[in-house]
């Protein structure tokens, strides 16, 4: 029971303070989840990424519901995900029936304005610490730089992107384990 | 009836929109023309207020769809119906790599699935910059300079041990007051 109220306190703590979009979960993500209550590795997060980007839903909730399920099974994946959904719910019916003209509130939209670029920086910053711990050697690297290229100058989706990249993976360690035997 | 209809609609796009919350849009840009809940100039105020507002954006906009079709009800069926496959699915998946995550052909997958990862994270941080701290113009993206210098220091001062140890939150606390005090 303590267990649930945790998951669901964090993740509703995520869920709350995620400005612009499911990435932008992951500098807290990586603070409440791996620094503080250390429920996965930071190269974790990375593997329960790439299972969302590949599956049907959004990726905040994908990770929440992976991570829920890891600490406390499918009851556990149940409250993480209720937890992360339920700010957006507040937030938003609050939004949309009293304050519909919020948007001409000038000295709020310059707080939002400020908040995107702290998150501008916070997202950088956690980047460049998961592709460390995420690229391992240099075919990892290869694989970075190319899976860069197609994101930024083809047209692909990203789920074929990280589907080639597993087939890779296997081929590549198959063979190794070959030479080895 | 409407809520049966807004948990089918929802629950649909759940299940069909891959790779996170914008690619729900152009299922939302299809309701529309089936219901009466919300018309498309709605809809780009939604999208807009959903991106400036705390949550992942695929969950806000269904929670604003919702509550425009069927009230505070329709806010949650529509909401609980977006999640429901996802929630489904990965718990399966999350049961599966339970009993195989020591496989060897699921760790050579992950291996190669990491890097591509970070690359779509760095991908999407791109992105992300080029919306906050570039301008849309016609003429191309005007860099917004007030903003980049503010990215960079803070960035700077997130390479500091002490300082990345930080809660997010005192960061976001403070970019809001300097954007208030900047105008940003």
């Amino acid at each position: 029971m303590k267990k649930l109220l945790e998951l669901y306190i964090s993740f509703f703590k995520i869920g709350g303070l995620t400005f612009g979009g499911g990435l932008a979960a992951l500098p807290m993500l990586r603070k409440e989840i791996v620094q503080k209550k250390k429920w996965v590795e930071e190269d974790d997060l990375l593997d329960i990424y790439a299972i969302g980007q590949c599956t049907p839903g959004i990726i905040a909730v994908n990770t929440a519901t992976f991570i829920g399920y890891k600490q406390a099974k499918s009851i556990g994946g149940i409250v993480a995900t209720l937890g992360i959904i339920s700010p957006s719910l507040v937030i938003i019916i609050i939004i949309a029936s009293l304050l519909q003209n919020y948007m001409d509130n000038e000295t709020l939209l310059h707080a939002f304005a400020g908040i995107r670029v702290v998150v501008c920086a916070l997202m950088l910053n956690t980047m460049i610490s998961m592709a460390r711990k995420g690229i391992v050697g240099k075919l990892g690297l290869i694989i970075f730089i190319v899976s860069l290229a197609f994101a930024l100058f083809s047209p692909l989706p990203n789920v074929c992107l990280v589907l080639a990249a597993g087939m890779i993976g296997i081929v590549v360690k198959t063979k190794e384990a070959r030479k080895l035997s | 009836m409407t809520y049966l209809y807004l948990f089918y609609e929802f629950f649909k796009i759940g299940l069909f929109s891959i790779g996170g919350g914008l690619a729900t849009i152009p299922f939302l840009l299809e309701l529309p023309s089936k219901y009466d809940w919300y018309s498309t100039d709605q809809l780009a105020n939604m999208i807009a207020i959903s991106e400036s507002t705390p949550g992942p954006i695929g969950v806000n906009m269904a929670t604003f769809a919702g509550y425009h079709a069927g009230g505070i009800l329709g806010a949650l069926i529509a909401t609980l119906a977006l999640v429901a496959p996802a929630l489904i699915i990965i718990t399966l998946i999350a049961k599966f790599l339970e009993n195989f995550s020591e496989s060897p052909i699921v760790k050579a997958v992950f291996y190669g699935v990491r890097p591509t990862v970070a690359a779509l994270i760095g991908y999407a941080v791109f992105e992300l910059i080029k919306i906050t701290l570039f301008t849309a113009t016609t003429s191309g993206y005007q860099p917004d300079y007030t903003g980049i210098l503010l990215c960079a220091i803070i960035f700077f001062l997130l390479q500091w041990k002490v300082l990345e140890k930080l809660h997010p939150i005192i960061w976001m606390i403070g970019g809001a007051c300097v954007g208030v005090i900047l105008k940003l």
